[in-house]
């Protein structure tokens, strides 16, 4: 496959559905980050989270042969793994990376663990019959060439991840709750003086973010895939952590960050064809999250002279209008 | 009439068995402004605390307007009308102005929030109270006096009716002081109430109407403001008499300490900070800089102990250069430093007051031994210092953080002037801490200095740099715009015109005197 090909087939309306797919269990997570972060918190435990509900999904659904009881348990496992960090970090006082790390670890050695005691294959869950979300095509948007492609034919959790962005966009800057929320992470001392509950709203935040982050890692093992593949989330969950700061801690952001991860992860997908040997396509997307992190830094640093240069404007302005007043 | 706020006989001993109020009586006038001056740890921010509910008392009662209160939180205070302003801030940076004044108590619409009542609200409040803010500004980007203000209309926007200001004047720059004065009055004219706590005789002369006096969770007294005198005032604060101004025997000034030139520095942003700075010190003088803070003398001071490098220019120490030099080789150059923020720069907060005590030193002999440090080295001076500058602690092994500011300032003082420094580089020495022990760092200061130590003294107090200076260096924007070779001769008034840039000397007036 030639050069020629390459950037033929990124063009194409299949690439751009790709990214779409590919991007969902990135934004959905990294929505979960944001929440708990903007909350004052890093829910470090989100590939744990995932992983879990991931698992758990495939195994319900499996056993019950319904899709919906897959979905719903995965999201309670993993609302109730992020519920144990909120309970070690809140109550207990513990090191909220200790204890992420600690969760991330038990969720890779407890799936397989449980995965093979229920198939007896320590690789995949390829012996259970599991279930499929459900794929949704649009009426009329279908039928429109090209935007059909790339619009419908994705799975629930594709929307789900673009309606849940705005309506964590309404939440956190909209709602009273999640106004708290933002100054309980920015400023607990002053959200408490004023009678918010600070411990209690983040403890919202966390199960806010274990849904959010179950939904992702469900994505990856009854949509994405139908199946569960130990270590599957392979690290989605701390890019969806890049992806918060790249996004500037603002959800529209933090879902266009996701998305430029998932376009490196397409990317790569697609350059895999040519004679480029597999290690270094498939670490584009780190090196993208890497190269990402540095431009924020930068952009930040930009955006600190500009301000600060405005503020001095204004305020020599000031006092030079002070001057001639007096 | 029965007075609006009546404490009566408030005691409040702390679970470690301290002993915050005695008995104490308090009692404020509806629409008058009450100051309440006292030493560190005298008591009144305890006092307030109850009156705001973030504190229950042990025994005692708390009437409003004749009507005995229980105030299990801070709720209750200000659902009975009470605010209060604390010393630091307690705003969120990102949140606009408008969002930090109705934060918790937002007018919503169908569970959504209502951005442009919000804005409305605050900016009506402001206009009826004078209060100027910009409803719509980013926090982190307004300057400490509006701030200030929007912490003010926060309580208003709760309906407070008396409203607490705990130091308030700490960090403001004279003419957001007096903006706030203006403020408070219009607030009282309006039928608010304003408590006004303070350390400044001076504000409670020009703002107050009556004054109340705490001294060791004692209340020592009220008297109207009239009757009162800053003498007065402070023998009642620590029952002896203070000298508020220092005497001190004339200047013999020595050799050469330290000579800098041309010294500037700019912030990383790019903001100058530091332009072409030049003088000298001499052994045996305090040289005062005196300025409006923020025109560089935090910086300045930072340059020449080496915790921030100097963008051109350099100053050298018996021909030692010392700028752009890590802070232990400027030390080891024989300066020492009294940082402006003890809390972050001065003091490791956790670690124990003897290891403090020789944080400049634990390398050196005798307090090292082979690769560790002799702890009964380190314990025999700490009882020396401890016992020497005062520090009231049962014992050195007492983490700092234990004691009250104006200890924790004796601790760094101790470790600087144990040092027997060539030059010691003070940043506001006396910040923020009690009568006694600012009485006490003062006479330590000229002391040292009789002694034939070279002083570099910062301070936001003027009155301070004015009555223990020999030499003054005014510092406006960065630039040098005037000195005064003799501290004594020169009013208050003349150096508040060259702090504010109304005047300047010229580089040619002052060459001789640098």
């Amino acid at each position: 496959m030639s050069f020629d090909h390459i950037l033929k087939a990124i063009f194409s309306a299949l690439f751009l559905a790709n990214i779409l797919r590919i991007s969902t269990p990135l934004i959905l997570p990294a929505l979960g980050g944001l929440v708990t972060d903007l909350a004052g918190a890093t829910n470090i435990a989100l590939e744990g989270i995932m992983l879990v509900a991931a698992f758990t999904g495939v195994v319900v659904s499996a056993y019950t042969k319904s899709v919906t009881a897959g979905i719903l348990c995965g999201i309670l496992s993993g609302v109730l793994i992020s519920a144990l960090l909120a309970y070690f970090y809140l109550y207990l006082k513990t090191d909220v990376f200790l204890a992420g790390i600690a969760i991330n670890i038990m969720a890779t050695g407890g799936t397989i663990f449980l995965l093979y005691i229920l198939t007896g294959d320590k690789g995949n869950s390829s012996k259970l019959a599991s279930g499929m979300a459900p794929i949704v095509h649009i009426p009329l948007i279908k039928d429109i060439p090209f935007l059909g492609t790339v619009l419908s034919g994705h799975n629930i959790f594709t929307y789900a991840a673009f309606l849940l962005t705005w309506l964590v966009a309404i939440f956190l800057y909209r709602t009273p709750l999640g106004t708290h929320l933002r100054a309980a992470g920015e400023n607990p001392e002053a959200a408490a003086t004023l009678g918010i509950d600070v411990k209690q709203t983040q403890l919202i935040a966390f199960l806010m973010s274990g849904f959010l982050a179950s939904l992702g890692g469900l994505n990856l093992s009854m949509a994405y895939l139908t199946l569960f593949q130990r270590e599957m989330t392979a690290g989605r969950g701390f890019i969806a952590l890049a992806a918060v700061y790249l996004g500037g801690r603002k959800p529209w952001g933090t879902l266009i960050a996701a998305m430029i991860f998932g376009f490196a992860d397409a990317l790569s997908n697609q350059l895999a064809s040519l004679e480029i040997p597999s290690q270094l396509v498939q670490s584009i997307p780190y090196v993208v999250t890497i190269i990402a992190l540095v431009v924020y830094a930068l952009q930040k640093r930009a955006q600190l002279i500009e301000r600060t240069r405005r503020f001095q404007e204004r305020e020599l302005a000031k006092s030079g209008g002070g001057a001639t007043g007096s | 009439m029965t007075a609006l706020i009546e404490m009566r006989d408030i005691v409040k001993v702390y679970p470690n068995g301290v002993v915050a109020n005695d008995r104490v009586n308090f009692s404020i006038e509806r629409g008058e402004i009450h100051a309440l001056v006292g030493e560190n740890g005298a008591g009144k921010t305890t006092l307030m605390k109850i009156l705001y509910g973030m504190e229950q008392p042990t025994s005692g009662q708390i009437f409003l307007d004749g009507k005995a209160q229980h105030f299990r939180s801070s709720h209750d205070a200000i659902a009975a009308g009470i605010g209060m302003v604390h010393q630091n801030f307690m705003l969120v940076p990102s949140f606009t102005v408008a969002e930090n004044v109705v934060l918790g108590q937002e007018p919503t619409r169908r569970g959504f929030i209502e951005a442009k009542r919000a804005t409305e609200i605050t900016e009506q409040l402001a206009q009826q109270y004078g209060l100027r803010v910009e409803a719509d500004a980013i926090v982190d980007s307004i300057n400490v006096g509006m701030r200030q203000r929007v912490e003010i209309l926060k309580t208003l926007y709760r309906g407070a009716q008396i409203l607490i200001l705990d130091e308030p004047t700490a960090v403001l720059t004279p003419q957001e002081t007096q903006e706030l004065f203006n403020a408070v009055h219009a607030l009282v004219q309006q039928g608010k109430t304003v408590i006004f706590i303070t350390h400044k005789l001076r504000e409670v002369k020009e703002i107050s109407d009556r004054v109340s006096v705490m001294r060791g969770g004692k209340m020592m007294g009220t008297l109207p403001t009239v009757e009162a005198t800053r003498e007065g005032l402070a023998r009642m604060m620590v029952g002896r008499d203070v000298f508020l101004t220092v005497n001190k025997p004339p200047c013999k000034r020595g050799k050469r300490v330290m000579e800098v030139r041309d010294l500037s520095y700019i912030t990383e942003t790019g903001r100058t900070m530091l332009h072409k700075v030049s003088f000298n010190i001499y052994a045996g003088e305090i040289l005062g800089i005196a300025g409006v803070e923020g025109n560089g003398q935090t910086e300045l001071v930072e340059v020449l102990t080496g915790l921030r490098s100097a963008a051109s220019g350099e100053a050298r120490i018996g021909g030692k250069v010392v700028t752009n030099r890590t802070p232990r080789e400027v030390r080891m150059a024989s300066v020492a430093h009294i940082p402006e923020d003890r809390l972050t720069n001065g003091l490791a907060l956790t670690a124990s007051i003897d290891e403090n005590l020789i944080v400049d030193r634990y390398f050196l002999p005798p307090y090292r031994k082979g690769l560790v440090i002799d702890y009964k080295q380190v314990e025999s001076m700490g009882r020396e210092l401890i016992k020497k500058f005062d520090i009231r602690t049962p014992t050195g092994k007492l983490p700092v953080n234990s004691l009250s500011g104006g200890n924790m300032q004796k601790v760094i003082v101790a470790r600087e002037f144990s040092s027997s420094p060539e030059l010691l580089i003070a940043a506001q020495p006396t910040r923020g801490i009690d009568v006694g022990a600012t009485e006490f760092i003062r006479d330590q200061l000229v002391q040292k200095r009789t002694e034939g130590t070279a002083i570099l003294l910062v301070s936001a107090d003027l009155a301070e740099v004015m009555s223990l200076s020999d030499r003054i260096i005014v510092l406006y924007e960065g630039e040098i715009t005037g000195v005064f070779p003799d501290a004594s001769k020169v009013s208050e008034e003349e150096i508040g015109l060259y702090m504010l840039g109304l005047r300047r000397q010229t580089r040619e007036e002052m060459e001789a005197y640098l």
